[in-house]
């Protein structure tokens, strides 16, 4: 059996909010090698961010784990204390946030917060702290890194704030960053800087990455695993060739076909996902995008679809799917 | 005499940034930026953050005093800094509106959105009673794919699309003739994007609507608009015909950003040769002289560090600013 670097099971987490429970996340299954990048992409509140913090440990209140197992390098997740869970945390798993504007504390130096990283998980005395921040800078491409150890985050600008934050990330090497939305707020140059960074990294130290993103063009260029979230649940799961040329579920298609393309040469009239995002305290019955998707059968609102695999990595939750197998099963009998 | 439906000559936009009598300091954000729109068409404009896109669309709507510059509007002068030409506004307001970017910090709320959308009807006087104004909200309202129900609830009941769908009735509530689209769709989910492009394409068919469209988001832009201006700290670097641009970019700027879009298309996305710019865009407090790309651009000379480039019709209706196009393409 093959050992994954992280193995989600079967993941339930609700917050309980006054208005009722969110199931923010409804049977989720994720596993990753060493050294893999995975995308999740899906809409705002689709949950993909709390998939990933609660990997780290970092599921906020009212949110709490319902049931699953989460492995990760040979660690229950699940059954561990906070204060077990502070020695993984910035060590073996890491995190880069979205907003660097506000990722960062502004009233300590960046060399101080580089620097509290590394004292907190290595016995490196102060003077061998700096010297691998400054090592640190130079390895996401800052210059000058003896002058911005003493600088403020407020002087630096976002792409360089990002930076800062890859470099504290990658503090002690970690086998696992997650990157949620590392390049939404930025320009498209200096995303484009970051995303090669970022690679660039992954091949140096070979740590594992999971993509966090709501761009199909991001993920199309960096990731090999795609999995595709809609109201807390994977509703497929591939490689990105999979994926982008071989959809199977009605959302995932669609999402393809709404985006604006560069190369078209002349004027397509754009194809929408019509209806809005579900509602998730009063999500539909049967299948959540059934709502929503122009192919939708009766039975998609009653019950949820079960899993339609294609070979040995590509997955989809959709009865559509489910009318294939039916068909190509009753005409081989 | 001008003969297009909208022009903007020389505009120019600079913020007090500090400093006292001969030392004050200015952000350059909008600095000698003209166009032309005709009417029915839709211009594009896009650019990095702080590259003054959105403060050229404010400022032609004299949400800012401009600096500088000349706006006409089917023969009309909106503002003509260098005569202090400065009519009154009102009458312009009608025909002139603005779709902004964050549906959930442009709409009040404490108003029902049959209020938001009334409002403007009601400074322009365009209802003679209340049954009149209840009808021609209803209207608009349905022209944006909401309904009549819909006219007495409060902002914070609606998700993020169907927010920027009653900025968009808001807009339209008086019958405009231009609108300036200041990232309508950056705050919306990639599948909601799509329903409010086509939304704006359909409104502009039904009622000759003539778009400044503002946006960083180039694949989108280049979708709804006929022709794109390229803006760099506060200076257009290049404008032309939307498939031309995105086809034959010619300014360095452009042919990066071009490049630096991620294509949803694993194959090609593993093919394709990035340019990736070095370091961050300056401070537009204290820009590079010259070409203010020149800090960034892989082609630049010491002509560039000195002179400003010129504004040029390099091709027929495809113009730039730069000073080695020809070395370069």
């Amino acid at each position: 059996m093959a050992e994954y670097l992280v193995d989600i099971k079967n993941e339930r987490l609700s917050f309980f909010t006054p208005a009722g429970e969110v199931k923010a996340l409804n049977d989720v299954s994720i596993h990753l090698g060493e050294g893999e990048v995975l995308g999740i992409v899906g809409e705002s509140g689709s949950g993909k961010s709390v998939t990933a913090y609660s990997l780290m440990g970092l599921t906020a209140h009212p949110g709490k784990l319902l049931g699953g197992n989460l492995n990760f390098n040979g660690h229950q997740i699940e059954n561990m204390t906070e204060k077990e869970m502070r020695k993984i945390r910035g060590n073996e798993i890491s995190i880069i946030f979205q907003d660097p504007m506000t990722s960062l504390n502004p009233v300590y130096t960046v060399g101080n917060q580089i620097m509290e990283v590394i004292r907190l998980h290595t016995d490196k005395t102060k003077q061998e702290a700096k010297e691998r921040a400054k090592e640190l800078l130079e390895l996401v491409g800052i210059n000058e890194p003896e002058k911005r150890l003493k600088q403020y985050p407020h002087e630096l600008s976002g792409g360089m704030r990002q930076r800062v934050m890859i470099a504290i990330a990658l503090a002690c090497e970690p086998k696992l960053l997650i990157a949620d939305e590392p390049t939404t707020a930025l320009d498209v140059t200096i995303q484009a800087q970051i995303l090669e960074l970022m690679m660039e990294l992954k091949e140096k130290l070979g740590m594992a990455i999971i993509m966090i993103t709501h761009d199909l063009g991001v993920v199309a260029s960096m990731c090999e695993r795609i999995a595709v979230m809609y109201a807390g649940k994977i509703i497929e799961y591939g490689t990105a060739d999979d994926i982008f040329y071989h959809p199977k579920h009605q959302y995932t298609k669609g999402l393809i076909r709404s985006i604006p393309r560069l190369d078209t040469k002349e004027h397509e009239r754009l194809i929408p996902i019509e209806g809005t995002p579900v509602d998730m305290l009063n999500p539909p019955k049967g299948c959540p995008f059934a709502p929503r998707c122009d192919e939708a059968m009766k039975i998609c609102l009653r019950e949820m679809p079960p899993v339609t695999e294609f070979g040995e990595v590509h997955y989809t939750q959709c009865w559509l799917n489910q009318k294939e197998e039916m068909e190509k099963g009753a005409s081989h009998e | 005499m001008s003969e297009h439906f909208i022009e903007v000559e020389h505009l120019r936009q600079y913020f007090p940034a500090g400093g006292f009598g001969s030392k004050k300091k200015y952000v350059r954000a909008v600095d000698d930026v003209s166009f032309f729109i005709n009417k029915g068409e839709t211009l594009g404009l896009v650019g990095e953050s702080g590259c003054g896109k959105t403060t050229t669309g404010r400022t032609m709507l004299r949400l800012y005093e401009p600096t500088d510059g000349r706006f006409t509007f089917d023969g009309d002068v909106v503002f003509d800094v260098a005569k202090k030409e400065f009519p009154n506004m009102l009458p312009f307001r009608k025909r002139m509106q603005i779709v902004f970017q964050d549906p959930y910090a442009s709409l009040d709320p404490r108003m029902t959105v049959g209020d938001i959308v009334g409002e403007a009807i009601d400074v322009h006087k365009l209802a003679k009673d209340d049954k009149e104004r209840y009808d021609m909200i209803i209207h608009m309202l349905e022209r944006v794919g909401l309904n009549s129900e819909h006219a007495n609830r409060y902002p914070h009941e609606f998700s993020g699309g169907q927010r920027q769908r009653v900025g968009i009735a808001r807009a339209l509530a008086v019958n405009p003739e231009f609108i300036v689209c200041d990232e309508p769709i950056s705050a919306l989910d990639v599948s909601i994007q799509a329903q409010v492009i086509n939304m704006f394409e359909d409104l502009q068919e039904q009622m000759g609507l003539t778009y400044l469209f503002i946006a960083h988001d180039l694949s989108a832009v280049k979708h709804i608009s006929n022709r794109i201006g390229v803006m760099y700290l506060g200076r257009m670097v290049e404008l032309a015909d939307s498939y031309k641009l995105i086809d034959r970019p010619l300014h360095p700027y452009t042919k990066s950003l071009i490049s630096a879009i991620p294509i949803a298309d694993p194959k090609q996305a593993r093919k394709s040769n990035r340019i990736v710019l070095e370091g961050d865009v300056p401070s537009p407090l204290n820009p590079p002289s010259g070409c203010t790309f020149r800090t960034r651009c892989p082609y630049a000379t010491a002509e560039c560090a000195e002179k400003v480039p010129e504004w040029k019709e390099i091709e027929k209706d495809h113009f730039a600013a730069c000073h080695n196009i020809d070395k370069i393409n």
